[in-house]
This record gives structure tokens, C-alpha cells and sequence, in this order.
């Protein structure tokens, strides 16, 4: 059962709710977050705000209430801002997050590392259909965009319209979709103190479908398939960087004491190295909000590092999703004297 | 001018690749970047723009510089060597040509930077038009026509036909040794392509940025202004922007123990990273606010500042479609002209 | 022709040995003059829950063939709970390892007590045979490593 503070008053909550129905979420919560920054019970709101681009809105600051004419929701809003929230809690006050249900598994988890403080936020949990990659329409050959419409997925809108330089283009919502959105978690949101809009699970693949199918390939073949993917890495940190449970202070591949540092790319060896400890310092933390594979310029399925540790755990150690629950001990941080031994990947053959 | 049917380039590249090395466009895993081109590898000219710039031909991501070796007591030290092989860099569009002059700002001025001036003569750039600049473009704001591009041949590619126009005498040269598989051809269909990509290029929601209040004398009035605070703020301070940017052109220099000896080596730095610059006291720019102002500096005061005011940005609009917050160069300098109109009209007001 | 071919792979074999356990257990196989190949080679650690996945995929980057983590049976580790969180640890790590298409022979996990010289004389035989068998190491080198 998520942790829920309810604020409003049933009676509040139904006619909030009534004329809420006719309003986008965005209007709802620009209004709540006026509503809130007024009686001073934030002191900023931690949103997204209109980018350059119709398809690039940008994790924003809000102190004002005039400042939030600029507030933006839509299917555009992937970046998680959980992370954003360590910084955050280290400011004056409360701030008001917006948090989609997978974002919400990054917080819960943080805050079980003790990284933010449920003190100092005021959580959103704001509505989530499904978020857009903007490189699966561009790779559609969708190119020169102007703008788009239907970013705002709704019961009955479920295409993008897009103009372009070189005409208009339609393609379907969910052909679109980041990858991360074809395995939904699900729409409830895992710690809130209020919700605004509605959510739908748009989970329509096995989660492990993708690790699985490299699994039973040859390890000749499965070497040669990230030898390639890795290939790319231009070690920009991008993946890192964004990630939530990604939080140490001083990173390893940032130390001058460290010879294979982080910004070399001079050997395939150092990719490896990099990707191989990025995701296992945060196996068992990872909630899988599949932020380094959107993040990465390269393309990368990064995810399926941290799900095959994800599908391990689950196998060896028994189900596990990370920010499910407050417990204080992970499944790398416990053991059950009965635990496999390390020889069973090599008997697995 | 001269042209070559669409369906021959295979041919044409096989026989570059007979004499010298080949770097175009290549797919791997659906992205596209410059590669060498051997007989399996799917070229991809219809790609804008490659993730990474082909910077890399001339200041590769990671090079050795030279290698120690110990041997008993004896240690010995082999520089690299310089490039000695001729290579060919295909499909290089107008804003990348430029990224290359603004390199040769730094690497060929004094001291010169032997290993990139040994690539550099050994390139033969063959440059080719955008055919549909895409939202992200701006180069034109930086005087580029990517209708137009520079560099040793120039082509454009035109429905089935590629064209092809020798620039300079490596141009020529290059043109002789692949002239039985061209043909002759009229400037009308590449007069008629340049008037339609220039005419997108004007439609282009950034073609008319203004970069008044920029450049060398800037240097005050932007280092101190607060917009930056305001900024810099969704800043992962990874290194994309910089990584992808065929400008940027700052390098770290490290020693790697192989075991046996120590390779020092180069590789790209980043002005986003902590430990950028950092010296034995420490590191002269201690906050994120401070390593992402250095980057916007960097293009558009301190380059034209030491370069005649040529800014270090081609407008290739790389990082506007690779930044993972929205935050680029773009939103920089509109941010900047918005805040001056607003002060501006603010002071009139009676 | 093969015998010489045979002799000229000699596998380098890195050892992390838990201070308490396997370490004395070497010393042991030592003093009972067992004898086990001198491919490989012993870094002490103070528990086998010291051993840093980095460190594994460091030994391999330096040109090591095969790493194996030797430490106290579970339930006898010297800090009480050590070698359990290293086993689940380098569980995780050795399938991820095999994931990327590392031979899943290179790795391996042993609980070697104090008193086992024999167990220790006999697994490093054995592993060494085995990475005879799979070769030299060229998934996981650092190419600048390799000495030409």
C-alpha cells in the first residue's frame, strides 16, 4: 500500500476532482502548484518547463507563480526527477515535485538510502500515459519538426500529428513510446501526497524478453552483440549522470587516482569496465526507470545491463523491485545462508 | 562539375579505398557515425547529421602520444608515429567543414600541434550538401552555407544522381583518379538544389537567432551576469554536448601503466567534468554553474576574443539534439537576448 | 610440435585469498609440500567481501586468464558475515560477466578453510587446467597491456 498523506478533505478531493475532469493534467497542476506556492507551503516546484523544441521540455525550477506560464506537461516529460531531488532537499523549504509512478520507485529509494528528505518534498504524483522518444519518430524518418500535437495521450487521441519542414506527418502513440513504457510498472504511484491526472499501464512486453534472447545466444555472439552496442560509447557519463540511484558524492571513474579514468574511450576493454561497474554498483538499487537508455547519445540499450542483474536477483534471490517498499536492507546488503554458489553460472553453462 | 549515379557510389568508393583510407558515414546499431568504409559496412549519406562529429579524423578521442618502455635498467621512449597515409573524409557536411578551420585555430597555431597537422595533410575532404537541413540546424547564423559547403570537392546529392565539384588542387587530384567514373555535367540542377536548400534554411526556426551582445568584447557584461545561475540548473554535467560538438577541443593528458612501460595518451576533456583543469592546488572552477558558463564562454567571448571574432560554434545543432536536460547553446544565447530586450524595454519606459 | 605448442600457454592466474582462511590454507598446502602451478599468483585480503568487482575485471584488463576468490566456508567467516555477501556479489558479477560473453570458466569462487591445504593445492591444479583449456584471455585484456 503506498504511503499516502491526503491533504484534502474527501468533499475537497471530489469537487477538486469534478472540475478537474474538463482541465489537462498541466492546468491542474499549474493551478494546485499556484495554490501551494501562494500559502507558502512550497518554496519552488521542481517541473518541467516549455524547451527549445516542441519535443524537449526542460526539468525547471518554478519560484513564482508567473513563472509557471511556462510550466509543461506532456508525453515529452520522460526525464525522471527524482535526482534532482538530492540537491533539492539540501535547499531552504519545501519543494513541490512532479513525479510520474516509475519516478516515484527512484524516490522511495533514495529515500531509503537516505539521500533525500521526505521532509522537504511535496510530491506530486502526476499522471502518466506512456512517455515519447523522440528518437524512435525521428528514426521513423520524421525530420524538420515544427510541431507536434497529441503529446497529451488521451482516451481518444492516440496519434501524433506532426508538421514538418517537408510536410505533415502522422505516426501511432504507442510505436513511439520510450522502451521503458512497453514494460510499465504500473500506474499507481509508490509514494505521493496527492495525485493529479490519470495514469495508464502500457505494458504490452515481457521485461526480460531482450535479456533473455542474448542469454541463449553463444557467448561468442553475445560478446560479439556489446562489443558492437559498446562500441558507440563515447564516455560522455550521460548514463551515469542521470541516473537516480547513481548518487555517490565522488564517483570512482572520476578519480585522478584511477588510471583507466573515465574520459579515456582508448581501449574497448574501458567501455566495458565502465558499463560493467555502472550497473553493478546499483544492482539491487536500480528500479529500472530505463533513464540511461534514454540519455544515451549513443543509443545504447544500456537497460539490459541493469536488467539482467534485475532478472538475477529475482532468480537467485527471489522477486525484487527496487523503491517497492521501504526496507532497509537490498538484496546485495542480505543473505540467506543457503544462497547460491557463484559456481552455478558456469553448471548453468 | 561532374556527376555519378546514386546506385555506382559503391564502385567509387572501392576505388578511393584502393589508394587511401575511407571515413564516411557508417550505420552501427542504427546510429550514424564516420567510419572507414570497407565492403560490408551500410554507408548511410542520407543521415544530417552523424552522433559524434568526424572531428575524430583529425583530433581522435584518444591517441598515444608515446610509449615508455623498461627493459632491466634500460627504459626507452617511442614517440607515435606521425600519419603518413592519405585519407579521404566522404560526406562531410558544410557546418563539420568549418569545425575543422576552427581546429586549425588552435592546432595550427604556434606551437603546432604535429600530430593533427600531419592528418590534416593527408585529408581530402569531400564535403556534401544538406539536402533537408533539419529544426536543430542554424548554421547560417554563423554566415555557413550548407547549400554550399567548402572543402576539397563538394557535392550535392540530387534524387538519384550524386554531383561533384572540385574546389581545390587535392580536390582535383582526387577527382582525376575516379574521373572514368563520373561524367560531365550541367550546373543547372545544382544551382536549382542550392535555391531549395536555402530556401528551408530561411523557413528554419533558428536561422534568425541574433548573436548581438556576444563576442570578444562581451567578456564583463556575460561572465557576470546572473542568468547563469538560472541556467545552468538541469545541467547533468555529462560531457554530451562536448563530445558530440566538432568544435570543442579541450584535451587531458594521461599516463597509462600498461605493466611494462607507460603510454601517455590524449583524449578529449570536458569542461563539464569535475576534475576538468584540475592542478595541483586543485581545480580553478569548483561549481557546475561556473563549468557550464565555461562552455557557453568559451564559444562566444573567449574564441573571437583570441580568433579575430570568429565564434567556436558552427551551428551544427549536435547538442541541441543530444542533451539530455534541453540545455544548449541555443537556449543560452536566446535566454541572453531575451533578458537584454526585456532590460531594454524596461529602461524606456517612462 | 604439440607438446611445445602446450608449453608455450602459460595462463597467469590471479588469487584473492581471505587473510583468515584460505591464505593459511595456502601456507598449509606449502608446508605439506603440495604443490600447485606457479601460474598462479596469491593477493591477500583481509576477508573475500574485500574483493572489489573492480578488482576482478582489473586482473583481467593486466593480462590475468583466470581469477579465482578464495575464502572461508560460510558461516566460518572471521567477520562473521563477509564471504556471504561476497558470494551473492560474485554471483551477480560472474553471470554478468558470462552475459557479456566472458567464458564463465575464468571465474570461480572456492571456500577454503585453514586446515585444507589439500582442497587448496587441488583447486588451483584444477583451475589451472581449466584455463589451460579455455586459452588466453582477449575478451576482457586491455590491449595497451599486452607487451610486443
Amino acid at each position: 500500500m503506498p504511503e499516502c498523506v491526503k491533504t484534502m478533505s474527501q468533499a475537497e478531493r471530489e469537487i477538486h476532482l469534478m472540475t478537474a475532469q474538463q482541465q489537462t493534467t498541466q492546468t491542474q497542476v499549474v493551478n494546485r502548484a499556484k495554490e501551494l506556492l501562494a500559502d507558502g507551503t512550497v518554496a519552488r516546484v521542481l517541473g518541467w518547463k516549455a524547451g527549445e523544441l516542441p519535443y524537449a521540455p526542460q526539468p525547471a525550477y518554478f519560484e513564482k507563480e508567473e513563472d509557471l506560464e511556462e510550466f509543461v506537461y506532456n508525453g515529452f516529460c520522460g526525464a525522471n526527477l527524482s535526482k534532482y531531488m538530492i540537491e533539492a532537499s539540501k535547499l531552504d523549504g519545501k519543494t513541490l515535485v512532479c513525479l510520474k509512478p516509475c519516478d516515484t520507485y527512484s524516490f522511495r529509494q533514495l529515500m531509503k538510502e537516505h539521500r533525500v528528505d521526505r521532509e522537504k518534498a511535496y510530491i506530486i504524483g502526476v499522471g502518466c500515459k506512456g512517455k515519447l522518444d523522440i528518437e524512435k519518430i525521428k528514426a521513423q524518418g520524421i525530420k524538420g519538426i515544427q510541431s507536434i500535437q497529441g503529446a497529451e495521450r488521451t482516451d481518444d487521441a492516440d496519434t501524433l500529428t506532426i508538421q514538418t519542414l517537408y510536410g505533415e506527418r502522422t505516426c501511432a502513440y504507442a510505436d513511439v513510446m520510450l522502451e521503458r513504457c512497453h514494460v510499465c510498472k504500473g500506474k499507481e504511484h509508490m509514494i505521493f501526497d496527492e495525485l493529479i491526472g490519470e495514469s495508464r499501464d502500457t505494458k504490452d512486453r515481457d521485461r526480460f524478453a531482450q535479456v533473455k534472447e542474448i542469454e541463449a545466444m553463444t557467448p561468442g555472439e553475445r560478446f560479439a552483440f556489446f562489443q558492437k552496442e559498446l562500441s558507440r560509447c563515447i564516455r560522455c557519463n550521460a548514463c551515469r549522470n542521470v541516473c537516480p540511484a547513481c548518487s555517490c558524492r565522488k564517483c570512482v571513474f572520476d578519480s585522478s587516482q584511477f588510471d583507466s579514468a573515465q574520459k579515456a574511450n582508448a581501449d574497448p576493454f574501458e567501455e566495458k569496465m565502465f558499463h560493467i561497474i555502472r550497473a553493478f554498483h546499483v544492482a539491487g538499487r536500480c528500479t529500472d526507470c530505463g533513464e540511461c537508455s534514454r540519455v544515451c547519445p549513443q543509443g545504447i540499450p544500456l537497460h539490459l545491463f541493469n536488467r539482467k542483474f534485475i532478472k538475477d536477483i529475482n532468480e537467485f534471490y527471489g522477486e525484487y523491485q527496487a523503491g517497492a517498499d521501504l526496507e532497509p536492507r537490498g538484496p546485495l546488503t542480505s543473505y540467506v545462508f543457503e544462497d547460491v554458489e557463484p559456481g552455478i553460472v558456469a553448471e548453468r553453462g | 562539375m561532374y556527376k555519378i549515379a546514386k546506385k555506382d557510389l559503391p564502385a567509387l568508393f572501392r576505388r578511393i579505398a584502393a589508394g587511401k583510407e575511407l571515413y564516411l558515414p557508417l550505420e552501427n546499431g542504427g546510429q550514424v557515425n564516420f567510419g572507414v568504409w570497407d565492403e560490408g559496412g551500410s554507408v548511410s549519406l542520407d543521415t544530417l547529421k552523424t552522433v559524434k562529429s568526424p572531428k575524430d579524423a583529425f583530433f581522435p578521442q584518444s591517441e598515444t602520444l608515446y610509449t615508455c618502455r623498461r627493459d632491466g635498467k634500460n627504459l626507452s621512449v617511442d614517440p607515435e608515429a606521425l600519419q603518413e597515409q592519405e585519407f579521404v573524409l566522404f560526406g562531410v557536411k558544410a557546418c563539420d567543414v568549418r569545425g575543422f578551420e576552427i581546429l586549425d585555430q588552435v592546432f595550427l597555431a604556434d606551437p603546432v600541434d604535429t600530430f593533427y597537422e600531419a592528418r590534416r595533410a593527408h585529408a581530402t575532404i569531400v564535403s556534401l550538401a544538406c539536402h533537408e537541413p533539419e529544426e536543430t540546424c542554424f548554421c547560417n547564423v554563423f554566415d555557413i552555407d550548407c547549400a554550399a559547403p567548402a572543402g576539397d570537392v563538394a557535392s550535392w546529392s540530387i534524387g538519384e544522381t550524386l554531383y561533384w565539384k572540385p574546389l581545390t588542387q587535392k580536390g582535383e587530384a582526387l577527382t582525376e583518379a575516379v574521373k572514368d567514373l563520373l561524367a560531365q555535367a550541367q550546373e543547372e540542377p545544382v544551382e536549382s538544389e542550392k535555391n531549395s536548400i536555402r530556401a528551408i534554411v530561411e523557413k528554419l526556426p533558428y536561422s534568425h537567432l541574433s548573436l548581438e551582445g556576444w563576442g570578444g568584447g562581451a567578456l564583463e557584461e556575460a561572465f557576470d551576469s546572473p542568468l547563469w545561475e538560472e541556467l545552468y540548473k538541469p545541467c547533468l554535467a555529462c560531457g554530451t554536448c562536448t563530445f558530440v560538438c566538432p568544435t570543442c577541443q579541450c584535451y587531458d593528458i594521461k599516463d597509462y601503466d600498461t605493466g611494462h612501460g607507460v603510454q601517455r595518451y590524449r583524449c578529449w576533456d570536458s569542461c563539464m567534468y569535475s576534475d576538468f583543469t584540475m592542478m595541483a592546488h586543485g581545480n580553478n572552477r569548483t561549481s557546475q554553474m561556473q563549468r557550464f558558463r565555461q562552455r557557453f564562454m568559451h564559444k562566444l567571448v573567449y574564441f573571437p576574443a583570441n580568433n579575430d571574432g570568429i565564434y567556436s560554434c558552427v551551428g551544427c545543432g549536435r547538442c541541441v539534439e543530444k542533451c539530455p536536460s534541453a540545455l544548449h547553446i541555443v537556449k543560452v544565447i536566446k535566454t541572453f537576448a531575451e533578458a537584454s530586450k526585456s532590460k531594454h524595454t524596461g529602461g524606456e519606459q517612462p | 610440435m604439440s607438446i611445445e605448442a602446450k608449453e608455450e600457454f602459460r595462463p597467469k592466474i590471479v588469487a584473492f585469498c581471505c587473510n583468515w582462511c584460505s591464505y593459511a590454507g595456502a601456507d598449509l598446502a606449502g608446508s605439506s609440500r603440495l604443490s600447485y602451478p606457479a601460474d598462479v599468483k596469491i593477493i591477500r585480503v583481509p576477508c573475500s567481501c574485500r574483493v572489489n568487482p573492480m578488482f576482478i575485471l582489473r586482473a583481467f584488463e593486466k593480462g590475468a586468464d583466470g581469477v579465482i576468490i578464495c575464502g572461508c566456508h560460510p558461516g566460518d567467516c572471521h567477520y562473521t558475515t563477509g564471504n556471504f555477501y561476497a558470494r551473492r556479489r560474485m554471483t551477480l558479477l560472474f553471470s554478468m560477466l558470462d552475459f557479456i560473453g566472458v567464458e564463465s570458466g575464468r571465474t570461480r569462487v572456492e571456500w577454503v578453510s585453514a586446515a585444507e591445504g589439500v582442497k587448496f593445492s587441488a583447486t588451483m591444479n584444477e583451475f589451472v587446467e581449466k584455463i589451460r583449456s579455455l586459452g588466453k584471455n582477449v575478451r576482457l585484456e586491455d590491449l595497451r597491456c599486452q607487451n610486443v
